[in-house]
């Protein structure tokens, strides 16, 4: 990280240079964007086709009564609706609870597992990162199939395991019981998590100056505060970006909802992005939809934009 | 290393706690190769036979009878196909972006890592409005197009980019070379690292983007392997030897390739969190 | 190896971009003289098997070689978001092949299919004569978007072996296929008692299809009602829907009956279908036919228990629609599609006995006479008098199946009947 922001720095420190000594003529500078313009035609050309435009439809219907039969402006009344529809506030909630459960035990589980594999010898530290990262590989579909199985009521691993060490008496439906069901989706989403964090997290803690750590140990600091006082603020972007990618990951989580609950028991396993789902193809109701979406990208990039400050604070 | 002979009651907790959590992680991809090979009987019953005494193909027989083949056929050439058009044109944006001093530079920069964090599924309508525009809905091409244009791509090849010195650039100008020469033959194999980085990077999302495959795809035909597991387990609920050899399908094939190309994928990766 | 890497790579995008401008070429060559119209099959019996299908298809090519016929396979979880997806994208099939409840009352109703009067000409009598009800539940004011084939009653089964062993069979009238709500309640209990089974029943909440088996088991209970009389509001708060749900919870409560929102109505039918459970409430003549290979028991068919010994149980009646995709060529050959399986003089029984259930038109008698299946649908026949009304055309169908489920879920929860029942009306009585 660090080299690459020297190398941000030193390239702005250039272009002021550049502008200071050599002024351009208009007729260069034209043709400066006029190439660069051609580089990015086709790169522009998907941009905004498909991310864009899709966009601003979306932000545009959003104000409609959108349906399969009509489409008729109806102001804010999407929004309005939204805020007094209960299953989307539990949705919501669900969410939430998702991202503030999730993110935090990703963060604190693959940091230890980093740094307690990082200094491992090459073999070892190949085997852990790739059996923790082999989740993300095998897919979420697969993955959350195999899942689906060992829940099961009746034939499932768990409630065998559970019988047979005498923890329950009685089998559990767990993706069937409101207590469970949003734990079991919790703890699938972090299997499929954790890959990619760790994998950063080892190449960031190997990056650590090793002179920092070896002065520290030097000047009698334990292993909890060279890793406090050392590692901790040199990993920092890591953390910053683990963070920004596993938010921006449970928000979207839908597969295993689609696939385990449909939302359910009792929409205790409702969450936004599954209730888009449910609303634009179920019940063919596109502007709220659409509606619920602008307030899902909303509140996605205030998480971002909040983590962004808190650490670049830090 | 120095430390690492000294078996601290901390660090045998912290060894154990890692077999232990490993195996947990490996044991679903056991329990959906096993599974695969059981008959019905084993699958059904309430005690779960932790290896397949009597391994028998049938699940497989029966997944093949299905166009099983082709999903996988079609979820490789979306992987790959959207991993070819991302570098492509994300190499050559990212280049113009980190390089040349144009209009609109700041505005086209900012909006594509507004767009970064912005969830596909919340622009679904549109876009299926848009394929069926185009005539794309129903094949693979309204999963490919929406994930080339996905900003990531260009994003990190801009922060390559920008490692290359401006004096080679100026150096190939005077040299006579034009803009297409000084593309291939300098800005591309210096930002080649990179573009390992995104493809696999692109490989995988596009693998795993399940909501767009299920927004924009109907034919059997024309499914991807994940699509086509999640419609054997709607069709069958509980004939979990069938979707298990599914999920082996599509997982085994990918798994491979991860194992083969290992250092490349963790290389990636922490390259795509660096610069990104 | 990188470089190995990127061979394979192109290579596989190469032979991708062959492989799929060579799928597309002899499509294009045939457009020029026939018709291509695609069928979307939801799994009504043998409908959703290919080999069925295309069987079907050969012999209707064998008279109308002009005509091409596509088919694609939905499922019950998928098939409407599938078909919301394709009629937003324009991507919709030429013909359908479901319920009123979908076809009607949903699509129908959304102005996206084509008035299909014409077909009813000359056989609305003959259906009439079946079911006057098959008549009203296909058509809306008048304008019909369905052309039926075949129906059925929604029941359920119990594990013939199983009750005999807990001595159960004595609370059930075997003759007529029917029980009082008294009886069902003793033979949960001996059932239970016995241990011969994990659980006596499970009533499914899941999700999705299968909803028909726990409105009957609610609503029969004590005779209560799924709509009013015009179908236009949902009466699940009535007394005795209230009284009927407040008594499956005690039976929960007892452990003498079980409840699962983790499984959906297939789940149910497998789990009796192992012997696992001792009664499934999702029953009818082609899931017996589709367990046929799998049970080790004798799956005996029950109307649901009733407090006054008379059931009245949900129908399904399937049938063709057409999607108004403008294209008139289309439309004409799909009618000619419609008419080949419904009505062709031995295309016609074929394509009901494919279902499993029964035909529409009175003409077509039993139309199981004769072969293997004869005595098994006999037995399904003689529930066909306690058919019910169809309300399955009631307003906001798709929002209420989802609501039905939830409300299912609360009550097996804790939540309080009335407030749970309060809470469904509420969502769908719009």
């Amino acid at each position: 990280m660090s080299v690459a922001l020297f190398c941000k720095l030193k390239e702005k420190g250039e272009v002021k240079v550049a502008k200071s000594t050599q002024p351009r003529s208009k007729v260069l500078a034209r043709q400066e964007t006029f190439t660069a313009y051609m580089f990015l035609i086709p790169s522009l050309f998907f941009f905004i086709t498909f991310v864009i435009v899709p966009m601003v439809m979306c932000v545009f219907n959003s104000f409609f009564d959108y349906t399969s039969t009509s489409f008729n402006f109806i102001g804010f009344g999407n929004y309005v609706r939204m805020f007094q529809d209960e299953i989307f506030m539990r949705a919501l909630k669900n969410t939430i609870l998702i991202v503030v459960v999730s993110v935090p035990a990703v963060v604190i589980f693959s940091l230890w597992v980093a740094s307690a594999i990082y200094k491992m010898s090459n073999f070892a530290l190949s085997f852990y990162r790739c059996v923790f990262y082999l989740p993300v590989v095998t897919g979420s579909v697969a993955v959350t199939v195999v899942w689906k199985w060992m829940f099961n009521k009746y034939t499932g691993l768990f409630n065998y395991v559970l019988n047979s060490a005498g923890l329950i008496e009685e089998n559990i439906s767990w993706l069937g019981d409101e207590r469970f069901a949003i734990w079991c989706i919790i703890i699938i989403l972090f299997t499929t998590s954790i890959g990619q964090p760790i994998v950063l997290y080892v190449s960031a803690l190997g990056n650590v100056d090793k002179t920092l750590v070896e002065a520290a140990q030097v000047d009698g600091a334990t292993d909890l505060q060279t890793f406090w006082k050392i590692k901790w603020p040199s990993i920092m972007p890591t953390t910053l970006y683990v963070l920004v990618i596993t938010t921006i990951n449970s928000f979207q989580c839908f597969a295993l909802i689609e696939l385990l609950t449909s939302g359910g028991p009792n929409n205790s396993t409702q969450t936004i992005m599954y209730y888009i789902y449910y609303v634009v193809f179920k019940l063919d109701q596109f502007g709220y939809g659409n509606a619920m979406g602008v307030i899902l990208a909303i509140i996605i990039a205030l998480f971002s934009a909040l983590q962004f400050k808190l650490g670049s604070e830090n | 290393m120095e430390s690492a002979k000294k078996w601290t009651p901390y660090k045998i907790i912290t060894v154990i706690a890692l077999a232990v959590m490993a195996f947990l992680f490996l044991f679903p991809l056991y329990w959906i190769v096993t599974g695969s090979l059981k008959d019905a009987a084993t699958i059904n019953s309430a005690t779960p036979q932790w290896f397949p005494l009597a391994p028998t193909l049938d699940n497989y027989v029966r997944l093949f009878s299905k166009p099983a083949l082709k999903w996988l056929f079609n979820t490789v050439f979306m992987a790959v196909a959207a991993m070819v058009l991302t570098c492509l044109t994300a190499s050559l944006a990212g280049y113009a972006l980190a390089k040349k001093r144009f209009t609109g530079r700041e505005l086209l920069f900012s909006l594509m890592v507004c767009a970064m964090a912005l969830p596909k599924q919340v622009i679904l309508i549109p876009l299926l409005k848009e394929m069926a525009f185009f005539g794309l809905h129903d094949t693979i091409w309204a999963v490919i197009l929406p994930t080339v244009g996905w900003p990531f791509g260009v994003f990190l090849m801009k922060q390559f980019a920008e490692n290359i010195p401006t004096e080679m650039l100026e150096a190939a100008r005077i040299d006579g070379a034009g803009e297409v020469l000084t593309f291939t033959k300098i800005v591309f194999p210096m930002i080649k690292p990179g573009v390992g980085a995104l493809a696999i990077f692109t490989f995988i999302n596009s693998w795993n983007d399940y909501f767009l495959q299920l927004i924009m795809l109907n034919s059997s035909t024309n499914l991807t392997i994940s699509l086509g597991i999640a419609k054997m387990q709607a069709e069958m609920a509980t004939d979990f030897g069938l979707i298990m050899a599914g999920a082996a399908l599509a997982a085994v094939p990918i798994i491979v390739v991860f194992l083969m190309f290992q250092s490349y994928f963790t290389q990636g990766i922490t390259m795509g969190a660096v610069k990104g | 190896m990188k470089k190995i890497f990127a061979m394979l790579l192109a290579c596989m995008l190469v032979f991708s971009l062959v492989a799929c401008g060579g799928n597309d070429a002899p499509a294009g060559d045939q457009a020029a003289d026939t018709t291509e119209i695609t069928l979307w099959t939801y799994p009504v019996g043998k409908f959703g098997d290919e080999a069925t299908v295309k069987g079907f298809i050969e012999k209707f090519n064998a008279v109308h070689p002009e005509i091409t016929v596509k088919v694609e396979y939905l499922d019950y979880t998928n098939g409407d978001n599938q078909v919301t997806a394709a009629l937003e994208a324009g991507t919709a099939p030429d013909i359908i092949l479901e319920g009123p409840e979908r076809l009607v009352s949903n699509w129908g109703r959304k102005g996206k299919m084509v008035d299909i009067s014409d077909l009813w000409a000359d056989t609305k009598a003959d259906i009439e004569a079946q079911s006057p009800a098959v008549v009203a539940a296909c058509q809306e004011n008048g304008v019909f978007y369905e052309y039926p084939f075949c129906m059925t009653t929604h029941c359920m089964a119990i594990n013939y072996e199983v009750f005999e062993q807990a001595g159960a069979l004595q609370y059930l009238d075997l003759e007529t296929r029917t029980w009082t709500t008294e009886n069902f309640k003793k033979a949960l209990e001996a059932v239970a008692g016995s241990g011969l089974v994990q659980e006596t029943g499970v009533v499914y909440c899941g999700g999705q299809g299968g909803d028909q088996g726990t409105r009957a088991l609610v609503n029969n209970l004590y005779s209560g009602k799924f709509t009013n009389e015009d179908y236009t509001l949902y009466t699940a708060d009535s007394a005795e829907n209230v009284k009927a749900l407040t008594e499956l919870k005690a039976y929960t409560d007892a452990g003498i009956l079980s409840y699962d929102a983790g499984i959906v109505a297939a789940d149910e039918l497998q789990l009796f279908a192992n012997g696992t459970i001792g009664m499934s409430f999702c029953w009818n003549a082609a899931n017996e036919a589709n367990y046929a290979s799998q049970v080790q028991f004798t799956p005996y068919a029950m109307a649901f228990p009733s407090d006054d010994g008379t059931p009245e149980l949900c129908g399904g009646i399937w049938g063709f629609g057409i999607f108004n995709n403008e294209d008139d060529a289309k439309i004409a050959a799909a009618k000619t599609f419609i008419k080949f399986i419904c009505d062709d003089e031995t295309q016609g029984k074929e394509s009901v006995k494919a279902t499993g259930f029964f035909p529409v038109k009175a003409s077509y008698g039993n139309v199981y006479a004769g072969t293997e299946d004869e005595a098994r649908m006999g037995n399904y026949t003689s529930m066909m008098p306690y058919l019910g009304a169809y309300y399955n055309v009631a307003p906001n169908w798709a929002e209420q199946r989802t609501a039905w489920w939830g409300m299912l879920q609360e009550v097996f929860a804790g939540t309080a009947v009335e407030q749970a029942v309060a809470t469904y009306t509420g969502a769908v009585n719009k």
